[in-house]
């Protein structure tokens, strides 16, 4: 700066000066009386944690205050000016503190997320083919005969009771008949077979538009070796679901 | 028949007096020995009534079975069979498809005439050295003298000659030297082995038809049965001998017990649909099946009666299963039988038309019954035991059908092919060696019995004589059951 610079500064400074001191002089006041120290503000603070949950699960509530003699959390009551609890609500909850002391009072807040559980997987479910297969039997017969044996009643009672409880279900009868016999005359006993079953099914109270029949005779065989045990698991009234 | 091809033409046909056996046929039951069945004999005279008649103590009632109840066909026993000598024909031409031919015409000649029943063939080792293929070739004195001792000689000429196959053959009675000649034939087509063997079959049928007492031959008759070797149980046809097998329905479901009906023009026979057990029809004229109306219920086992205006069959469209007719458009439906247990398995009396035999389980296991057409009468036959499958023979006098005698836990007996006497309940035992063995049916001439055994180790299709002897196989591919033979 050249010298002629320098004493306008000068000249503006000086004159900043006086305005300033002229305005702060303005503005003061008589200084007061140096009031009495106020009492401390209560502070608060609170946290949960976690502060996501699932519904059932439980978080810890956390708070701390001080200058405080009277703390309240909504929902939980008076509560310490410092502590902890354990708290498993239900639904989302925000908890709010209330700090008062003779400072003042001072209010905090936590919120706890509280997500629905899941819902349960979804059992598979049984098809209607299935629980048929599980639980139906079929009816077996004695050599060229097509009379319900005594005991296969049992086996038609269950038959009765699981088409009762399904009524939405429809069923074919196959007569079977084993190996041994002439193919015509097996086709007509396996027809017998299959009408006896109907029979025996509509007598107990399962309507008879929900039952086909068809004989197989010995064309349709379960198994084929030349023996008792076989010859007998032939001779049946087969039951199948319709679809 | 087998269809018409190709043209025949008589050379020469003579109704010799010793030539045309007497129009009458017997068929006598009797119980023989062993020594004795060996060298029975057959005889074509009597009538064409076949009267039955039971000598000794055998099958009265139901007194011990024997398996020694052999059949002897014939009344006046001591006339033997005319025995016929059939030298292989001779090349009339130097085409060099006439090797094969001539086999095929030659082997096929000889078994019908073997099978026939009417005649004993005489061996060929006996044969003279020179052989006839033209009338002025014949030697009458090398033949009717021994070795050969022929009564009657067969003989002729094949060739092909611009893809054209002609056969002449005669029949020539070489005991006659003064007016040997009984018969000569000209048949021509287009050459090819199923021609070769169909003028093998008209041949023989000339032959036997001279010889057998004026019935006409079976050599040109049909078999349909049940063949599984597809895959899938279908109809199938083959001529009588096992030739020309060729499936006839292609349903690819299960299709049972076929029967051709008297004109040849349509099989019935049942097969698993959509709905269940059918009647259906197929025109083999057409090839393809021809409708036939839904019964409803389980139906089985169509039968025709031999005149072709009704049908016989198992339906349980009322029900359980029963005997209905109907006429072959389904239609005129009547029911006949109306007892609990099963009923199925008809068949006519193709004679009167007017009797029907079938099978029932109203006792328990199945019977065999007769009764009238309209459901009355009705008869029981068979007297224990499972019996099934019964088939009418021609002449109305006799039913074959299968029978397990014995019966009973720990006894399963065999299942075998019988023949019962319908107005005597007497019967006698055909089949003998084991197997099961069903669904019998009766040649036309009433000389064979087509059936199915398996013997062989499964089902297959069998001919026999209606004594049980000169028994054939006929297929062997496949499973094959429930053999019906033609009408003509």
């Amino acid at each position: 700066m050249n010298q002629k610079s320098m004493k306008w500064f000068l000249l503006i400074i000086a004159l900043s000066a006086i305005l300033m001191l002229g305005a702060c002089k303005k503005k003061a006041t008589p200084p007061p009386p140096p009031p009495p120290p106020p009492p401390p503000a209560p502070t608060a603070s609170i946290s949960v944690s976690p502060n996501t949950i699932q519904a059932g699960q439980s978080a810890s509530l956390t708070w701390q205050t001080s200058n405080a003699t009277d703390v309240s959390i909504d929902g939980i009551g008076a509560v310490q000016p410092n502590g902890s609890q354990s708290v498993n609500p239900t639904d989302s909850i925000t908890y709010h503190l209330t700090a008062k002391g003779s400072g003042g009072s001072q209010e905090a807040t936590a919120r706890l997320t509280v997500t629905q559980a899941p819902p349960p997987p979804p059992t598979t479910s049984v098809s209607d083919e299935d629980l048929f297969s599980q639980n139906i039997k079929d009816v077996y017969f004695d050599y060229d005969k097509s009379d319900v044996r005594g005991d296969q009643q049992s086996s038609v009672q269950s038959d009765v009771q699981f088409l009762t409880q399904h009524g939405n279900m429809n069923i074919t009868v196959e007569g079977h008949c084993d190996e041994r016999g002439s193919t015509d005359y097996n086709l007509a006993l396996g027809d017998q077979r299959a009408a006896a079953v109907k029979n025996a099914l509509s007598s107990g109270g399962i309507s008879a538009s929900r039952i086909k029949t068809i004989s197989y005779g010995k064309e349709k065989p379960f198994c084929t070796e030349s023996n008792e045990a076989c010859w007998q698991q032939n001779r049946r009234g087969h039951l199948v679901y319709q679809k | 028949m087998i269809p018409g091809a190709g043209t025949e033409e008589t050379l020469q046909s003579d109704f010799y007096r010793d030539t045309i056996l007497p129009n009458q046929q017997s068929l006598t039951f009797t119980r023989m020995d062993e020594s004795e069945r060996r060298s029975f004999s057959h005889s074509t005279r009597g009538g064409w009534l076949m009267a039955f008649a039971l000598i000794a103590a055998c099958c009265l009632g139901s007194s011990h079975l024997s398996a020694q109840d052999w059949v002897k066909t014939g009344t006046s026993l001591g006339v033997a069979k005319v025995r016929l000598a059939v030298p292989d024909f001779k090349p009339s031409s130097g085409d060099p498809q006439n090797a094969a031919l001539l086999k095929t015409f030659d082997d096929t000649l000889w078994n019908d005439l073997d099978v026939s029943g009417v005649v004993e063939l005489v061996s060929k080792s006996f044969y003279p050295l020179q052989v006839p293929g033209q009338p002025p070739e014949v030697n009458a004195l090398a033949w009717n003298a021994p070795p050969p001792n022929a009564g009657m000689l067969a003989f002729g000429s094949l060739g092909v000659a611009s893809g054209k196959l002609t056969v002449q053959g005669w029949l020539y009675d070489v005991k006659n030297t003064q007016s040997p000649q009984v018969l000569g034939k000209q048949y021509s087509d287009t050459s090819s082995e199923a021609a070769a063997r169909v003028m093998a079959h008209k041949f023989a049928d000339e032959i036997i038809f001279r010889l057998g007492g004026g019935l006409n031959g079976i050599a040109e008759t049909q078999i349909y049965f049940v063949s599984d070797r597809t895959g899938h149980k279908e109809i199938w046809g083959m001529d009588y001998d096992g030739s020309n097998q060729h499936q006839i329905t292609h349903l690819g479901s299960i299709s049972l017990s076929p029967r051709v009906s008297p004109d040849g023009s349509r099989v019935a026979f049942a097969s698993l649909t959509k709905s269940g057990w059918e009647i259906m029809m197929y025109s083999l004229e057409l090839n393809r099946a021809v409708s036939f109306p839904h019964m409803g219920g389980t139906n089985l086992t169509p039968a025709w009666s031999g005149d072709g205006t009704k049908l016989a069959f198992s339906s349980s469209r009322g029900g359980g299963p029963e005997i209905y007719t109907a006429d072959p458009s389904g239609g005129n439906l009547h029911r006949l039988t109306t007892a609990k247990g099963p009923e199925v398995s008809p068949v006519w009396n193709r004679k009167t038309n007017a009797q029907i035999a079938f099978v029932s389980g109203r006792t328990g296991l199945p019977q065999i019954y007769t009764m009238e057409g309209d459901g009355t009468n009705q008869q029981r036959m068979t007297d224990q035991g499972y019996a099934v499958s019964p088939n009418w023979a021609p002449n109305g006098q006799f039913l074959s059908f299968a029978w397990v005698r014995k019966y009973g836990p720990g006894d399963p007996g065999a299942l075998d092919i019988y023949l019962m006497d319908i107005a005597s309940k007497q019967w006698v035992q055909l089949t003998h060696d084991g197997g099961r063995n069903d669904f019998p049916s009766w040649s036309p001439d009433g000389r064979h019995i087509v059936f199915q055994s398996s013997r062989s180790g499964k089902e297959e299709i069998w001919t026999m004589l209606a004594d049980g002897t000169k028994v054939q196989q006929l297929t062997f591919t496949g499973r094959n059951t429930q053999p019906n033979w033609s009408w003509k």
